[in-house]
């Protein structure tokens, strides 16, 4: 009992007071700002994802590695900014001159504005959004003070959360799980891979079909999505931004 | 102190191709001398490529497929081949005759068994009923289908099936210029970023004979990856026998672990660290003061976290005695890392085929094989990882330059590359074909071998204690399934 007592002790309070508003390590690469005249075809040459189109660069499809913020610092900076979603697939492209992303006009209904059931499905996702999603109900992220929490079942889910680029071998079981959930249902996308494909869009092991018939409420991109974006983005769609 | 000299990811002319019975008779004596396999593969020369290693010794040696495509299998007499037999029959429909357990393992493109028509094993007897898990699970963890036989309460058998996690990854490390593919590689297993990360620059840095700088941060960042993972493991095994406040001290330990690596690097894993000639980002002189703070900080709190969970006597009668693989299995399975050290097998690539020179370093084992030994053992390597991490800050010169120029490849070369990562011996194994791309790249993750531990270490345990025992191997699907 000592010990506990003592190892309890040290540990001190550990909870993220306030995970909105919360400051971030400088080095955390989160939310770019595209220079105005930045050659968007240059920096596309260097992209592992090819995420920068015509328009400017797709958060949906970037994977934050840094290949182009580091050899072009001057057209291209990541901000420690986790606040990073969306509610469509084309408030997700930063343009050029463009700091913050749009606001999203997408709310659920009031009656999940204290309580809301996530059922993850991992579809051949690396484990990095799987432990994220893992970490934003931990000690210190806690997104269960919101009333968001991860159930077992998909009969208990109001909204199914997918990680990874879906695998064909997985691509039923998805079905699957996203058929048990009772309706009202949403669906929401988590990570690059997820939103995109990211890294593997044109993998031929691939099969993103589900997607052509299912509309997602909410896109959270990150390659992982950072806790800190996942609990400011469901509670933005919970209780409003 | 940390010696750079020291060199095992060797690069080498191809081997002579010899004949099947000469390949198969020299793996026999190898095994009989106390080689492990580290990979057995096919390869698109149509080749059969072995692999086999012991401490400081590594040999490497191949035949080409038999025109039968029928060949006597290795498994019966040395168990150790069992995944990578039935890999070769699956990729390449080489049969090796014999083997007892000759089922797919990743059902890739093309195969000829769709992942939903697998068969598993089952029963006729009114005695035994059958659960099926998976692979959706009840909490945020990867896709896997486990299958039991159980008599009652108690596991008679299971079946463990992979492959949904399958992304074709090894065929788009080959397509295209081979130094580029740092992104692609970090999502081998997205936990084991700096493992895997370190296994192919090494790699790519042999092909093409040069020398990385930053071995020391590498070094780092792969300590801090496996105190993070082994903190995540302790949590979830608290959370597993419902003693929540290890749950959560070890989650909160782990996000200043992994905080610290944000910030070195800016990603939570390791991504975006390393690159194919050293590292991405230094650091400076206040960044190390600060990471010396809070290892040591973390080293104190770890240390009373788990002495306070160890005196927990509900805690242990749930480990204790629970899982057990013996000695002998873990040696003739060719486990590595936590599954083979917890059963007294000190397999460890870092005193084995040191990349960077460890001197001084001992391998730290248990000798119980049960699911307490693999948490004890996993404390022991952190303690001893935070104590190698305050060395390597102390050596780390922030005016030390942290890229070299890499050349291109030395065509028709193959390469070596071993790293003990947080699960064990992670082998990657390359040929190059011109200047920028590789002919074939495998990639060997030690879940691959270690799955079947799980499966042997549940037989006869209680149902209930299965999520404890999978828990207490922490192995990856993404890293087998590829």
């Amino acid at each position: 009992m000592l010990h506990l007592l003592q190892a309890r002790f040290r540990h001190g309070y550990q909870a993220i007071p306030d995970p909105l508003t919360v400051g971030i390590d400088p080095a955390f690469p989160g939310l770019p700002e595209l220079a105005i005249d930045a050659d968007l075809e240059l920096l596309n040459k260097l992209c592992p994802t090819k995420a920068f189109t015509s328009q400017g660069l797709d958060l949906g499809r970037c994977i934050f590695c840094g290949l182009c913020s580091r050899k072009y610092p001057e057209m291209i900076v990541f901000r420690p900014n986790y606040k990073m979603a969306a509610d469509s697939r084309e408030k997700l492209i930063m343009a050029p001159g463009q700091t913050v992303l749009p606001k999203m006009d997408f709310m659920l209904p009031r009656k999940f504005r204290y309580s809301f059931a996530l059922r993850s499905v991992s579809a051949a996702g690396c484990n990095a959004c799987e432990m994220e999603l893992g970490a934003s109900n931990n000690v210190n992220f806690d997104i269960s003070r919101y009333g968001v929490e991860t159930v077992a079942s998909p009969r208990h889910a109001d909204a199914l959360i997918l990680t990874g680029p879906i695998s064909r071998n997985m691509a039923d079981a998805l079905n699957e799980t996203w058929r048990a959930i009772p309706e009202p249902k949403y669906l929401i996308l988590c990570g690059a891979c997820a939103i995109s494909g990211g890294l593997f869009a044109d993998s031929a092991a691939i099969d993103r079909s589900f997607l052509k018939h299912w509309q997602a409420c909410l896109y959270i991109p990150g390659c992982p999505a950072h806790p800190l974006s996942i609990v400011s983005a469901m509670y933005s769609i919970m209780r409003g931004s | 102190m940390l010696k750079t000299d020291v060199n095992y990811s060797p690069v080498l002319e191809p081997p002579q191709i010899e004949s099947l019975d000469s390949f198969l008779d020299r793996i026999r004596r190898l095994v009989i001398q106390g080689f492990q396999p580290l990979a057995f593969f096919g390869t698109n020369e149509k080749l059969i490529y072995a692999l086999l290693g012991k401490p400081h010794e590594l040999e490497l040696f191949c035949t080409p497929f038999p025109e039968s495509l029928h060949y006597p299998s290795l498994t019966p007499e040395f168990p150790a081949f069992q995944i990578f037999e039935r890999e070769l029959y699956e990729e390449y429909g080489i049969v090796p005759s014999n083997h007892p357990w000759l089922k797919s393992v990743r059902h890739p493109l093309g195969g000829s068994i769709k992942i939903e028509d697998y068969s598993f094993l089952s029963s006729d007897s009114k005695l035994i009923h059958e659960v099926g898990v998976g692979p959706v699970h009840a909490g945020v963890i990867e896709p896997g289908h486990f299958r039991f036989l159980m008599q009652g309460e108690i596991v008679e058998h299971l079946e463990i099936q992979l492959g949904y996690q399958h992304r074709d990854l090894i065929n788009m490390l080959i397509s295209g210029s081979l130094a580029q593919k740092m992104p692609l590689v970090e999502t081998i297993a997205g936990d084991t970023v700096i493992g895997h990360g370190t296994a192919y620059c090494r790699l790519v840095e042999s092909l093409a004979e040069s020398s990385p700088q930053a071995n020391d941060i590498r070094s780092l960042l792969l300590e801090m990856e496996r105190v993070a993972m082994h903190l995540s493991t302790l949590s979830a095994l608290a959370g597993d026998v419902a003693y929540i406040m290890g749950q959560n001290l070890f989650a909160a330990l782990r996000t200043t672990v992994i905080n610290s690596t944000l910030s070195i690097c800016g990603s939570r894993f390791g991504k975006r660290a390393l690159c194919v000639g050293g590292v991405n980002y230094p650091l400076n002189k206040t960044l190390i003061d600060t990471l010396k703070a809070k290892m040591h900080k973390c080293a104190v709190q770890i240390r009373s976290t788990t002495e306070a969970m160890f005196a927990c006597t509900s805690l242990l009668s749930r480990f204790d005695d629970t899982g057990k693989i013996s000695n002998a299995d873990a040696l003739r399975f060719g486990f590595s890392g936590i599954s083979a050290k917890a059963s007294g097998v000190a397999v460890d690539a870092r005193a084995d085929f040191p990349i960077w020179g460890y001197p001084g370093f001992e391998v730290q084992t248990e000798s119980t094989g049960d699911v307490y030994a693999r948490a004890n053992l996993r404390y022991m390597e952190i303690m001893q990882s935070l104590q190698m991490i305050q060395e390597l800050l102390d050596q780390i010169d922030p005016s030390a330059p942290i890229q070299a120029p890499v050349n291109e490849l030395i065509p028709d070369r193959i390469a070596i590359s071993i790293v003990e990562g947080a699960r064990g011996r992670i082998v990657h194994i390359a040929k190059s074909k011109d200047a920028h791309s590789a002919l074939w790249y495998k990639v060997i993750d030690p879940s691959l071998m270690n799955w079947q531990a799980l499966s042997m270490a549940v037989a006869n345990e209680q149902i209930s204690d299965f999520p404890l025992c999978n828990k207490s191997f922490d192995l990856s699907y993404c890293g087998s399934d590829l």
